[in-house]
């Protein structure tokens, strides 16, 4: 357990800018990986984690090199060796599984053969020999049928069936260290707790050591046994994965544990303000000074060097860590939403049907949409003036699917959707009238596909309130820096483009042009996805505050439970385009609940490593909902028989007003899941 | 997959009708007709009576456009105004001579292309890069017509190497030709080379930085396996469809290039036919031309669905 396997010893690397300053992404790093432990290495975006995971195989990006330090490895040091003598040691002594293993995978070259290239280059197996090595490795990392999946291309396959195939990859030349660059990130929840509870049994049983870079802690919990925290391209914590969770003693990870939302508390976390920055603007100090909610006078031109304290085998980058260790227990303080729910219904979905047949040329010209079977049915949800309603499910439950609807992005097939009780939206969106589309807006995942590139901010924001109010002169500058205001961003930042804003500004943006129409609905479609965990807190605050100023009403789609938890008033649950269960938030993170929910409750990986999850399903991909019966037969682990199977499930109604549509009656429902 | 192929050709095919259709009403809202430009100054009278006859110009616009039609599709286009002989004997060694053009063209070009392009996007940023990226920026910039006259002054003026100008009959033997066409090859082949060249470079950069490629080698995979294997197949896919278009703009007539040289290929006879109002000679170009682009890009496309796995397989499970 004691023999070190990789030295990392002063290691930094960075790039010239074009003023030809010298611009360091990772600065004096030094620590070392041991024989049989997984270190979990996290950090926001741009702290430099990949950089480092990608240096320990002797990998330096375009662009980047390494100023100094070495990463040691069997006594020699990678970045200085020879491409042939890498080759040697790459996918045999250290092996990498990449983050999206759908991009990773090389599109022309079937399965089968790219995990036979990694054993014809690390093992002297022959021929039939390597074959059945291939279908063992497939088998490990739990596929079905690996003779046939062997045979196929990597686009034929779903994400968590790509993510296992990176790792059977990884596994065919027997490495000594595995390196897993952000592996789960990008696939559902259930399917993520699978690959981690692989991952954690491919550990235990090869004595594998691993380095796991990840944003997220809730999956660093799971697997590590010691975790490096970075920050700005430092370590600026290091220690063992207990205490550093339940006792943080660097001020950012204590800000950061305290920014994410929790399963068992509903409420907003607190926010970190500020953001990392950017590589090449630091000059002195600590570089966490900025955000720091314990700096002194002294941590502003001088930067603390990394201390070992022997008796809690810690090292720690602060001055101040003192006074985080009497009160460090991470007791998360949330900001309880207030819910400004008015009974007045604003939007009704009734019976509403969506599909993406395609359209026989029949059904084009007589205008009518057939499909028995459609992507979206039965919907039927009631939304009040002022709630925030979440859709959540794993994807391809449709969530994304009745937003665009909501919309008009997407014909409906059946149904009617209403607005206010008398406006019918069913309509696309050309034949919308321009009030119609201003009262539902949308906020993307990703702001940075989302928002011009071409464009300021100031363009970005003037368009929704030249189109809608028609203003123009001072009149529409003062309601764009009023709206910046409102999304706590100052005037200055009007003539900036988007490429010049951090993520969260960008989505910060996004927020005030949906808000400069003065919408009624605002449909957020995973708005916190694509950021870091402090910034999320922060947006999520925000969303929150002009909630309670404006009424408005949001449609809440995301994958992550904890947020749906922090922010809505009421969830509605989906599986395969048909609600399993509706009800107020509180209650449905409480028992009973649909059996669908309850995977997916167990499956959320939180920050503490006390708390496992529970897969209680399979995360089997259906490609398409059932002809007839309960939508979520094909995985449920407490299926009654043929009655799940030709019949739809009856909603049943619990005491707290929450709607389960199951057969199981609720009493039993409750009596299974509380033990 | 089937379905598909004969979807296309049935597309093609439709295409070349409206190509045939767009030819022959323009030929007739044009003022003027074959005979009128063929009996110049006696286009009146009993003789133009006669001639109308002759070419069967008498009868109704749609009845000629069907009967024109019909004897299209067995290969027969009439008769030139000009030489008075049947426009397939006009075109046969035309033909032959631009797809001699054009062969010798496509056979040096697209594998100086495609080496050209590996090497500088391998080497981006170094010395090869650097220095056959410059040429192929001046080859591609410098007309066609400058540059087929600078080789004419230089090769065929000052040192005598090979002939200028090509005087030699529009059927002469392949071998007699031979000499004649290195010159209006190079001209053509410097342009073609130099664009493709740009195209894969382009392409293999942009594999060469994708994840998988990363992840190649990151799995050990040696250099220039991982080249073959992970990075070539993919970034040349996008490039057959560029070669498909510079096949068919070659086969088509390199206009400008033959007439520099005085080439008696399918890109003068265009020029010639027009400007002589040869009428029926240029519909039965524009619908040749047509063909030709029509077919290349069908077979481009086919090629990149066979190779193409994503397609492939997208295809059969529609």
């Amino acid at each position: 357990m004691n023999e070190i396997i990789q030295k990392v010893k002063n290691l930094s690397i960075g790039f010239k800018s074009k003023k030809g300053e010298e611009i360091l992404i990772l600065r004096n790093i030094t620590t070392n990986i041991k024989k049989g432990e997984t270190v979990g290495i996290v950090g926001e975006s741009g702290s430099g984690k990949s950089t480092l995971a990608l240096a320990m195989m002797g990998y330096v990006k375009h662009g980047l090199y390494t100023i100094g330090g070495e990463c040691e490895f069997n006594s020699s040091n990678l970045l200085k060796m020879k491409n042939r003598d890498l080759e040697k040691i790459r996918g045999r002594k250290i092996a990498m599984i990449p983050q999206n293993a759908g991009q990773a995978l090389t599109p022309n070259l079937k399965i089968g053969y790219q995990i036979d290239e990694a054993l014809q280059l690390h093992s002297d197996l022959k021929e039939e020999k390597r074959e059945q090595k291939i279908s063992e490795l497939l088998n490990k990392v739990r596929l079905p049928s690996p003779e046939t999946i062997a045979l196929r291309y990597p686009h034929e396959l779903s994400g968590g069936q790509q993510q296992r195939v990176a790792v059977a990859m990884a596994l065919a030349g027997t490495p000594d260290l595995l390196l897993l660059d952000e592996p789960t990130t990008g696939l559902d929840v259930t399917t993520q707790a699978h690959v981690l509870e692989l991952l954690n049994f491919i550990a235990k049983d090869t004595g594998t050591s691993m380095v796991y870079v990840s944003h997220d802690l809730g999956a660093i919990a799971q697997v590590s046994d010691r975790i490096i925290v970075m920050y700005s391209g430092e370590i600026v914590l290091e220690g063992p994965s207990r205490d550093i969770l339940k006792k943080p003693i660097h001020p950012y990870t204590y800000g950061l544990l305290k920014s994410i939302p929790k399963l068992s508390l509903a409420g907003l976390p607190q926010s970190m303000p500020g953001s990392q920055p950017q590589p090449g603007t630091m000059h002195r100090g600590c570089s966490f000074f900025d955000r720091c909610n314990f700096s002194e006078e002294k941590c502003k031109n001088n930067s603390p060097q990394l201390e070992y304290l022997e008796e809690l085998k810690t090292s720690v980058r602060c001055f101040n860590y003192k006074s985080l260790m009497n009160d460090s227990q991470v007791n998360q303080t949330v900001n309880k939403i207030k819910t400004s729910l008015q009974d007045k219904e604003i939007l009704n979905l009734s019976e509403v049907s969506i599909s993406y047949a395609k359209q026989k040329l029949l059904d084009q010209v007589l205008n009518r949409i057939s499909d028995d079977n459609p992507t979206v049915k039965d919907i039927n949800i009631n939304i009040k003036k002022g709630e925030t309603i979440a859709l959540v499910g794993e994807s391809g439950s449709g969530k994304s699917t009745i937003l665009k609807s909501i919309a008009g992005l997407l014909r409906t097939k059946g149904g009617i959707i209403k607005f206010d009780q008398d406006r019918n939206l069913s309509s696309d969106l050309k034949e919308r009238d321009p009030n119609d589309l201003r009262i539902i807006q949308l906020i993307f995942q990703n702001p940075d596909e989302s928002l011009n590139p071409n464009h300021t901010v100031e363009e970005i924001i003037a368009q929704p309130l030249k189109l809608y109010f028609g203003l123009k002169g001072e009149e529409l500058k003062k309601n764009i820096i009023d709206l910046l205001q409102k999304v706590r961003l100052g005037e200055f930042y009007m003539s900036r483009y988007p490429r010049q804003l951090s993520g969260g500004e960008k989505q910060r943006v996004a927020v005030a042009r949906a808000f400069a129409a003065k919408p009624d609905i605002i449909l957020c479609d995973e708005v916190t996805s694509a950021l870091d965990v402090s910034v999320q807190a922060a947006v999520l605050n925000l969303l929150q505050q002009l909630k309670e100023d404006f009424g408005t009403t949001y449609i809440f789609v995301s994958h992550d439970l904890a947020v749906v938890r922090a922010i809505s008033d009421r969830v509605a649950v989906l599986y395969q385009g048909r609600l399993c269960e509706v009800g107020p938030s509180k209650d449905v993170y409480q028992f009973p609940s649909h059996p669908y929910t309850e995977v997916l409750l167990g499956a959320v990986l939180e920050p503490d490593p006390d708390i496992k999850p529970k897969l209680v399903a399979e995360d089997i991909v259906e490609e398409k909902p059932p002809q007839k019966g309960c939508s979520f037969q094909g995985r449920c682990s407490r299926i009654l028989g043929d009655i799940c199977k030709n019949e739809v499930p009856p909603w049943q109604i619990t005491n707290s007003g929450n709607s389960i549509r199951c057969h199981i009656p609720l009493k039993e429902l409750q009596k299974d899941q509380i033990n | 997959m089937p379905f598909l192929i004969i979807k296309r050709i049935l597309l093609g095919l439709i295409t070349l009708f409206i190509v045939s259709l767009i030819t022959f009403v323009g030929t007739e809202i044009l003022p003027g007709d074959a005979c009128t430009t063929y009996l110049e100054r006696q286009a009146f009278g009993e003789q133009l009576e006669a001639c109308y006859r002759r070419l069967g110009l008498n009868v109704p616009a749609y009845e000629r456009y069907v009967s024109w039609a019909v004897n299209a599709i067995q290969g027969d286009f009439g008769y030139s105004l000009s030489g008075e002989m049947p426009i397939k004997e006009v075109l046969g060694p035309r033909i032959k001579n631009s797809l001699v053009l054009a062969s010798a063209a496509i056979f040096i070009g697209i594998p100086i292309a495609l080496i050209l392009g590996i090497v500088t996007a391998l080497w981006r940023d170094k010395l090869p890069d650097v220095a056959i990226s410059t040429v192929t920026i001046f080859a591609m910039t410098i007309p066609e017509f400058i540059s087929a006259t600078l080789l004419i002054l230089i090769i065929a003026i000052w040192l005598e190497w090979l002939p200028g100008i090509v005087i030699v009959p529009t059927d002469v033997s392949f071998l007699e030709l031979l000499p004649n066409i290195i010159l209006p090859v190079i001209a053509i082949a410097m342009i073609m080379t130099a664009h493709m060249a740009r195209m894969v470079r382009s392409s293999v950069i942009q594999v060469m930085a994708s994840e998988y490629v990363q992840m190649a080698i990151l799995k050990g995979v040696p250099y220039w396996k991982m080249v073959f294997k992970h990075v070539l197949p993919n970034a040349l896919l996008p490039a057959i469809n560029v070669v498909a278009l510079t096949i068919a703009w070659l086969l088509g007539g390199v206009v400008v290039t033959e007439v520099v040289f005085n080439y008696p290929g399918l890109g003068r006879l265009v020029i010639e036919s027009i400007s002589n109002r040869d009428l029926p000679t240029v519909q039965a170009l524009a619908i040749i031309l047509a063909s030709i682009y029509v077919s290349i890009n069908l077979l481009a496309d086919l090629i990149t669905l066979m190779l193409n796995p994503r397609l492939k397989t997208l295809q059969i499970r529609k």
